[in-house]
């Protein structure tokens, strides 16, 4: 953790400079097989511009499953987190009248914002009690709650779709700035204060040892309980972001958008070097993990190839990194 | 009576068991439809593909792995199986023999990864869920199959009467596999010296080694039985939807891992039992039932099943955290 | 009569690191023989050697029944009734004992379980050393005793002829040590040889007839039980003399720190009452499981008592909150370092800042990272810690320069009290003596230091006064200067 003393180091530390090391080895071998293969297009702005369109949304809702692994738990409630954020922004909207215009407008969007968080910090508020306090094991009380938080979903909007949003929220899924996809920003908004929470404060640190050890933990005199509250606020704030901007690429709300992704979103942590059972893994080789999935999925689709195909070529690379990850540590 | 009774409140099948009848009694006297042939008939036959998947799933979380590819290992299966027997024609015993080998030998894939490489069974099986489901859209395109072999559609229809209600009963395909996968299932584990490894291996995976367990074939067998049940599972499916849909199965491993836990197996191994399974499926499926009979809109049955499985995780940690404290030693 | 077990010449190497070199060691039938040294001394890759899990380099010869073997696959060392019983038993807690005892019963292929054999081979291990334990309870539900005693009978189920045992005596209250030991005695008369790997030695020297030394990975020498004692076993094992006077000062004027008054908790204490003075060393010593590890969490929070109230520095601590009681100057190091201790996985500089992780945060509630490296550097200095990089995990250090980290952590708090249950256990007797110093330079500045013990030279040696815990009672105070260890000894067992 405190690179100031050393380069070296052992055991899971060297293995994951390791993992950042082997993710750019892999990405620089990924763009230029595919640079070869498609050439100039591959390249373009366009292509790039598309990427980075599509890589906020897996990428924080990613952010938000990793606190919770950092700290030895999980959270399968995100995407259900994502999708009724979504919907309560969109019910807030319908329920203003259709003339409100100008700063009103925007005032009234602020609001609607506001209660999507509110929603998933009650949920997370959830999460963490049971979790922290009463001690239900992470999968099974997220298990209950992502059911629970779908099923509220599905019954409020009879499994329907609500679509048609104002310009300003489409704005943060589809618009640029300076050239870049606006919900680049928001992923970097989310990962920079992400990385230096987890660095850099008291509550961060705490993290990791809680993710090791957590007993050991609450006999340093940590507040272990209290930290875990907050992984999975946070966790869900996170996901509540991914939501909107889900919401806002598709200009729509569903109770089930973007299901598929759960796993995916482990899938990527681990990539990343996460340790799917706590107390290590950085924001960094998250974010290598998630580029080079999307350079493969981006690629593959230029090829024409199914994104099914590119599913099953992520699977392989997950084990396959994981593999020599483990070979490399046990030298 | 007193001491069996304070012994069984330290059961958590006792505790299923007391629901479970008084949801029974609560349905039977709420409504006239419930305590039918007809609705006990439909339970089981729409129930069987979850609950067939469940007696293959507490295997694997008693060894103290854990799979979640089994949904993507019937999708192949069931696809391949029927199609192979649409073009070149099949019989029951064929059938069930290709659907069974094609399992057993993608559980025997995960087997090696996680007991030859060591990769921990989450990460292998979120990784080849991706890729054995990417792999075989891919190939398929996706396309559906309607038309089935003649003798599958009709499928089996044991000791036909016709009902009170002028309605032919019959014990058909889903009824026989679901029965015989867990009788199969608690055979194996309580009556077979293989069994008795599992859980040994399950409680301390370490003493397993050193007392020289062959723990590699241990896993090859719990991930091929997986396999195997997967590929039963998959063509009692298919039969009830008389259809193969390949998109339709991948999603649903969340819903056979909630029923397992809420049955009281742990994800940490060794515990769990087949009779608990059982329950916590019934529990699951009495419940969605009960919630349409009652007229409760299919859309908030979700929202109410995440509310039991939240409650009853709960519950059970809670009683955990007071039999543990109740457990200080008197002097 | 040949020996049962003849190694000679057994050298084993991995990669640059020698861990045995030209050892030697015969193990008779019905011999009880004690195998000592330091950590990393090589006593458990000689007792890897013997159960077959390692092969020694070539040159050695182990001869097993009067046959030569160049080295031992576990197999044929289990056929020939090697067993060795590890210090975790490796028993299955969530199978009944039954089948724990007949584990080797399972083993064969997809047969069906045959329950009726299980329990014969269960009932007739257990009648043969007198234990009578439900055969359908679960191993999780007994105590470390009955637990140890299913592992036994494990090993005579599989026809143990040279039973190895691993620190058996580590977590057992005295009654059970005299147990087991009457259990070995009627396995020697059976003509079963037994090999204890122990550092606590006096426990066992009663039953032996002969103990080997290791140090360094050379054996010191194989000498008569009756010959060796435990300082004797000191200097064989170390290389190195240790003497420590007696602590004669009165500090019963300076300041209370610690003030303990009718403390009781349910089970585990009565009723216990007493002081730490500023600079004092205040020893307790007692059985396992006689309320002294107890007593020691509630005062540090973690858990609450019915009755009674402990104060530090005058003022009353919120009972059940062990970040008031570190709040309020209270410093906890555990007997479990392992597990409660250390976040061994960690880098040492994050276990070293655990304990103020909110201290050292600067402005928007950040950590800045010099500050948190100098608090590390500091500390590492000051208790003389062998580090190569703090960024390595804790795991990598000696256990003695683990449990200065340990030190270190709380001492970056400036405690009032520091409580140390079980300092030294599994540190070396060379990193003991570092310990001690350290305890003695603390208490010197003014800190107060509650010293647990169960070893009572420890508490003699290294403490002001001594206290007797006995079954959840306070007896004493002792002046160690006025008590001897024959006194101590019959007060602890009284």
């Amino acid at each position: 953790m405190s690179s100031a003393t050393s380069q070296e180091g052992h055991g899971w530390q060297r293995l994951a400079l390791s993992t950042n090391g082997l993710l750019v080895v892999l990405l620089m071998a990924a763009t230029a097989v595919f640079a070869l293969l498609i050439g100039e297009r591959f390249l373009s702005a366009a292509t790039l511009r598309s990427m980075a369109f599509q890589l906020p949304e897996l990428g924080i809702l990613s952010l938000a499953m990793m606190v919770t692994l950092l700290k030895g738990g999980l959270n399968l409630s995100i995407i259900a987190t994502a999708n009724l954020t979504a919907l309560t922004i969109a019910y807030v909207l319908q329920a203003t009248m259709p003339g409100a215009e100008g700063f009103a407008w925007i005032a009234w969007q602020v609001v609607a914002i506001a209660c999507g968080l509110l929603v998933a910090l009650a949920i997370g508020l959830v999460n963490g009690t049971v979790i922290a306090y009463l001690g239900v094991s992470p999968i099974l009380a997220t298990l209950g709650t992502m059911t629970l938080v779908e099923g509220l979903s599905i019954g409020l909007t009879r499994g329907g779709v609500i679509s048609g949003f104002p310009d300003t929220i489409v704005y943060i899924g589809n618009g640029t700035l300076l050239g870049v996809p606006f919900g680049i920003f928001v992923f970097l908004a989310c990962a920079i204060p992400l990385a230096v929470w987890l660095r850099h404060t008291p509550s961060g640190n705490a993290i990791y040892l809680i993710g090791s050890n957590e007993r050991a933990a609450r006999f340093s005199g940590i507040d272990t309980r209290a930290v875990m509250l907050k992984v999975y606020v946070l966790s869900a704030l996170l996901a509540a972001v991914a939501g909107i901007v889900m919401m806002a690429r598709f200009n729509s709300a569903n109770a089930s958008y973007g299901e598929s992704y759960l796993l995916v979103t482990i899938l990527a942590c681990v990539l990343g070097g996460v340790d799917p059972f706590g107390g290590f893994g950085r924001v960094a080789g998250l974010v290598l993990a998630l580029v080079l999935l999307q350079v493969i999925s981006s690629a593959f689709n230029l090829l024409g190839l199914s994104q099914f195909l590119t599913l099953a070529i992520w699977g392989g690379i997950l084990i396959g990194a994981t593999a020599l990850m483990l070979r490399l540590g046990r030298r | 009576m007193h001491e069996l009774l304070a012994r069984l409140r330290r059961r958590h099948e006792f505790w299923l068991v007391v629901v479970i009848v008084a949801l029974i009694v609560f349905l039977s006297l709420a409504t006239p439809a419930f305590l039918t042939l007809r609705n006990l008939a439909d339970l089981l036959t729409a129930n069987a593909f979850i609950g067939i998947l469940c007696a293959g799933l507490i295997v694997v979380l008693v060894s103290g792995g854990i799979d979640i590819s089994f949904t993507a290992i019937a999708t192949v299966t069931q696809y391949v199986a029927l199609s192979v027997a649409n073009a070149y024609g099949a019989n029951w015993l064929t059938l069930f023999l290709m659907a069974g080998v094609l399992g057993i030998a993608l559980g025997l894939i995960n087997a090696y990864f996680i007991g030859k490489l060591r990769i921990h069974s989450i990460i292998v099986s979120i990784a080849t869920l991706n890729i054995f489901y990417g792999l075989l859209i891919f190939f398929t395109g996706g396309d559906y199959i309607y038309t089935l072999p003649n003798f599958f559609a009709v499928g089996v229809n044991w000791f036909e009467f016709e009902g009170a209600d002028r309605i032919p009963y019959a014990i058909n395909l889903q009824m026989l596999l679901l029965v015989l996968s867990f009788v199969l299932t608690w055979a194996i584990l309580n009556r077979t010296n293989v069994g008795r490894q599992i859980y040994a291996m399950g409680g301390n995976p370490d003493a397993a080694r050193r007392l020289g367990f062959p723990v590699f074939r241990l896993h090859c067998f719990v991930y091929g039985y997986m396999g195997f049940i997967a590929g039963v599972a998959s063509l009692a499916q298919a039969q009830f939807a008389q259809s193969v849909a390949p998109t339709i199965l991948v999603g649903k491993e969340l819903d056979v891992l909630a029923a397992v836990v809420l049955g009281g197996a742990r994800l940490l191994g060794g515990v769990g039992t087949v009779f608990g399974t059982l329950l916590g499926v019934t529990l699951l499926a009495l419940l969605q039932n009960g919630l349409v009979l009652l007229g409760v809109s299919s859309f908030w049955s979700q929202f109410v099943t995440g509310i039991v499985i939240l409650a009853a995780v709960t519950a059970t940690a809670l009683e955990a955290r007071r039999q543990h404290q109740a457990r200080r030693p008197r002097r | 009569m040949p020996a049962f077990l003849d190694l000679q010449a057994i050298s084993k190497r991995f990669g640059g690191v020698v861990a045995l070199d030209d050892v030697a060691m015969t193990l008779e039938a019905g011999e009880v023989h004690c195998l000592v040294g330091e950590n990393g001394s090589g006593k458990s890759t000689l007792i890897k050697v013997i159960s077959g899990v390692e092969a020694p380099e070539p040159g050695g010869s182990i001869v097993l029944d009067g046959q030569v073997h160049a080295r031992l696959t576990p197999r044929e060392s289990t056929a020939a009734g090697i067993q060795v019983i590890y210090q975790d038993l490796s028993l299955f807690p969530n199978l009944s004992v039954a089948e724990n005892i007949a584990v080797g019963r399972h083993l064969g292929h997809l047969k069906l379980v045959d329950w009726a054999a299980v329990r014969r081979t269960a009932d007739a291990a257990m009648d043969r050393i007198g234990v009578h334990l439900q055969p359908d309870a679960l191993v999780q539900d007994l105590t470390i005793a009955n637990r140890q005693l299913v592992a036994i009978c494990r090993a005579l189920a599989a026809d143990a002829r040279l039973l190895i045992m691993d620190e058996p005596t580590a977590s057992l209250t005295r009654g059970e040590v005299e147990r087991l030991l009457d259990l070995v005695r009627e396995l020697k008369s059976r003509g079963i040889c037994i090999v204890f790997v122990s550092h606590r030695l006096h426990e066992v020297l009663d039953v032996a007839e002969r103990v080997t030394v290791l140090r360094d990975g050379r054996r010191v020498g194989t000498f008569p039980a009756a010959e060796i004692d435990d300082d004797r076993l000191a200097v064989l094992m170390t290389g190195k003399q240790f003497a420590y006077g007696l602590k004669d000062v009165d500090l019963a004027a300076r300041p209370v720190v610690l003030d303990v008054a009718g403390l009781g908790r349910d089970g585990e204490y009565e009723d216990v009452s007493f002081q730490v003075h500023e600079g004092e060393i205040l020893g307790i010593t007692g059985l396992l499981g006689s309320g002294r590890t107890e007593l020691a969490l509630t005062i540090f929070g973690m858990t609450e008592a019915e009755v009674g109230e402990v104060r530090v520095d005058g003022k009353a601590l919120v009972p059940g909150s062990n970040q008031a009681a570190i709040e309020a100057g209270v410093a906890y190091v555990s007997e479990d370092r392992l597990a409660l201790g250390l976040v061994l996985e960690q880098p040492i500089v994050d276990n070293a800042v655990a304990t103020i992780l909110r201290e050292l945060a600067g402005r928007l509630g950040l950590i800045p990272p010099a500050r948190r490296q100098a608090t590390v550097d500091h500390w590492i200095e000051q208790l003389a810690i062998k580090v190569s990089s703090t960024a390595n995990a804790v795991k990598t250090l000696s256990g003695g320069n683990q449990q200065r980290i340990v030190l270190a952590k709380w001492m970056a708090r400036q405690p009032r009290l520091l409580i140390l249950d079980s300092p030294t256990v599994g540190v070396d007797v060379s990193a003991k003596d570092g310990i001690y110093a350290i305890i003695a330079r603390l208490a010197a500045e003014g800190l107060a230091i509650l010293l647990i013990s169960d070893e009572i030279p420890e508490v003699r040696y290294h403490a002001h006064r001594i206290l007797i815990m006995r079954n959840g009672q306070l007896v004493g105070p002792y002046d160690p200067t006025t008590s001897s260890e024959a006194e101590l000894m019959a007060a602890v067992n009284a």
